[in-house]
């Protein structure tokens, strides 16, 4: 039965690359459709189960890590093309599967986002959990964050071996009450707090301050000069320098550390896991156009805005900042998060600034508002990307931030002028 | 010139600040800057005391538990809002903010929450959402160009008109045509954007409302708005 569902799937896969399409989610469509029981069948052969990573920000990159750092040991099975949802996870499945219905893994890592994964978990019992952060995204398709705590709650209460939790985001914490596994915590260092600030904390809220214990520590951000970060790991000290760059990736790096000691993994091999992790699908990629280094940073709401905005540091910023706002139906049809952001930090950060997108306009006179003058508004994502290159100075350096939508568009045509590098 | 320049109150930014509504207070402070006028903001939260001499209240929509704990001191401070808006003080409330404006709301499962009888309005809770892109034609601001997306429904009474019209399925109950209600200075709507980023007209009679009240002869000199026109030209252009 379930080496039919492979073959159904393997072949609808077959047959949408030879259309030419990198669609990952049919596959798995079809078999959830024809083959029900085909997902969880095939999870129990895991010895070391399901390791489901949630929360509103940083779910991709943080994936990628605890899959690279479990990969030190075990043979892991991920679903890296970012689709998360459950039929992401089971065209996943699928793909890596044998024909003959082998799956030679140890362990499965799956990125779900917080609506999916409260149905993934009611097909598949996760033996490990690792929730990073609530914060306010989409709010016309998701609705309130209250909500989507109660959501990763559920996924908690459905974990039978370790939930790993963000002792520093309040509602995240406050989650340690709804399950009966084992319960353990990551966090950065009292004095590193301010900078990662909460959905609270964003919006005035009192510093939140935990006294728990956290298994994984960041200790200490890296800077221009040095830009390895510290972290402690159960009772060790680790410096690394990671790949993927900015203070909100070395805090998801803590929670990937925190998870992989549930493994019983030691200190030294996660450390050296984490630094061969390489930027997710423009989540920090970066490609050279014309010697040009052009680094692709997708945001998708205030929060994540604000920490990506921090991989700009003013004194030693790029030569352009381009800004590419979508208001397709997949980055939210309301732009009014933009004024959530404060941009700033931006000023004077580089010598020249473009907006793009369909809501060119609108990212315009959010930037006019925070008193940064604009020089190109191109809703045209090519010409955008193209004119931010013309004017940087050879060897200079571009920094894209962009919705979702337009990402894909950028992706393309970076890797069209340029080179993936 | 008064030596006092205008006193922009901004009503608990820490509970109701959902979709950027605190641009509203950015874009009228810069605008005052930008023209070399005086302009403070205080934070009004839960029990802080409401300044006397406030010229503009600016209010945001909430999460529900939000509008929950902010409820009791709202109420609490309805005598005062009254008096001040009799007194022409401006206020432009969006969204939560507007419904706790009106007489009550009553919840989809029929809870009945009070509000301050500023504006003549009730709202009434049901399942489905009001969500998109909306543009409205006003008699005092011209076009204004927001984001709607609520789930109560909002029916004016005698005590206040309609802040300008949409079209059918929008606005304040998706029926009438209507959206938004307005007596003297004090304006309730749905839209979110933050309205002021894409309507610099509505802001600046907003300012000019202001002044006046106060009795100050103040030209607002024009400001470049091309760009939040052409934004306002492209959203209106979108889909819903």
């Amino acid at each position: 039965m379930d080496v039919l569902a492979i073959w159904v799937g393997k072949i609808t896969l077959l047959a949408l690359r030879m259309i030419g399409r990198r669609g990952n989610a049919l596959p798995g469509l079809v078999v959830e459709k024809l083959f029900p029981g085909f997902l969880p069948r095939m999870m129990s052969r895991l010895p070391e189960g399901v390791v489901v990573v949630t929360g509103t920000n940083g779910k991709t990159t943080t994936t990628k890590m605890v899959a690279t750092v479990l990969g030190k040991r075990y043979r892991v099975l991920t679903n890296d093309t970012g689709s998360n949802f459950v039929r992401g996870a089971i065209t996943a499945t699928i793909e890596h599967a044998s024909w003959g219905g082998g799956l030679p893994f140890d362990v499965a890592v799956f990125e779900l986002d917080e609506a999916w994964a409260v149905r993934f978990v009611a097909v598949v019992s996760p033996r490990r959990t690792l929730l990073l952060n609530v914060m306010r995204d989409q709010l016309d398709r998701f609705g309130e964050i209250d909500t989507t705590a109660r959501l990763l709650g559920q996924v908690a209460a459905a974990t039978t071996g370790n939930v790993v939790l963000n002792r520093d985001d309040e509602r995240i914490a406050a989650l340690a009450q709804h399950t009966s596994g084992d319960v353990t915590r990551y966090g950065v260092a009292p004095d590193l707090r301010p900078s990662f600030p909460n959905d609270e904390e964003l919006y005035g809220g009192a510093l939140f301050v935990s006294n728990e214990h956290a298994d994984a520590e960041l200790l200490a951000l890296g800077t221009y000069a040095d830009p390895n970060i510290t972290m402690r790991i159960g009772d060790d000290t680790h410096r690394v320098l990671l790949r993927a760059e900015g203070p909100h990736n070395a805090q998801n790096a803590a929670g990937a550390a925190a998870l992989a000691l549930t493994f019983g993994m030691d200190s030294a091999s996660i450390a050296a896991g984490l630094a061969d992790v390489s930027p997710a699908f423009g989540r920090g990629q970066s490609f050279d156009v014309d010697g040009r280094r052009v680094v692709l940073q997708l945001v998708k709401n205030p929060a994540g805005f604000r920490q990506t905005l921090r991989t700009i540091d003013p004194a030693h910023g790029p030569d352009a900042v381009a800004i590419a706002i979508n208001d397709e139906y997949a980055d939210g049809r309301d732009v009014s998060w933009l004024w959530d952001v404060d941009f700033t930090g931006l000023r004077g950060a580089a010598d020249r600034l473009i907006t793009a997108g369909t809501r060119a306009a609108d990212m315009a006179v959010r930037l006019r508002y925070d008193g940064i003058t604009v020089d190109l508004v191109e809703a045209d994502l090519e010409k955008a990307v193209r004119s931010a290159v013309d004017t940087a100075p050879s060897n200079g350096t571009v920094v894209v931030f962009s919705t979702y939508t337009a990402m894909w568009t950028l992706h393309a045509v970076l890797l069209r002028i340029g080179a993936a590098t | 010139m008064s030596a006092r320049g205008i006193t922009i109150v901004h009503l608990y930014p820490r509970e109701m600040n959902i979709y950027g509504d605190t641009g509203n207070v950015i874009v009228l402070r810069r605008r005052l800057e930008w023209r070399g006028l005086p302009v403070s903001v205080v934070p009004v939260s839960v029990g802080d005391p409401l300044p006397a001499d406030a010229d503009i209240l600016l209010g945001g929509g909430g999460q529900d538990a939000a509008q929950g704990e902010i409820g009791a001191d709202f109420v609490s401070r309805g005598a005062v809002l009254r008096a001040m808006a009799d007194d022409g003080v401006v206020m432009l409330a969006i969204c939560g903010s507007y419904q706790l404006l009106g007489h009550e709301f009553h919840t989809h499962d029929g809870v009945r929450i009070p509000g301050v009888g500023v504006l003549d309005v009730v709202t009434r809770g049901q399942q489905e959402r009001l969500i998109g892109n909306n543009v409205v034609e006003t008699p005092d601001a011209g076009r204004l160009v927001g984001y709607e997306n609520h789930s109560g429904l909002t029916e004016l009474g005698p005590g206040v008109r309609p802040l300008g019209s949409t079209q059918p399925g929008r606005g304040n109950n998706g029926r009438d045509r209507t959206e938004g209600a307005v007596r003297d200075n004090v304006i309730g709507t749905y839209l979110h954007g933050p309205v002021l980023a894409k309507s610099p007209r509505f802001a600046d009679e907003l300012l000019r409302r202001a002044y006046e009240r106060r009795g100050i002869d103040v030209a607002l000199e024009p400001l470049d708005d091309a760009l939040a026109e052409q934004a306002a030209r492209v959203a209106v252009a979108r889909p819903r």
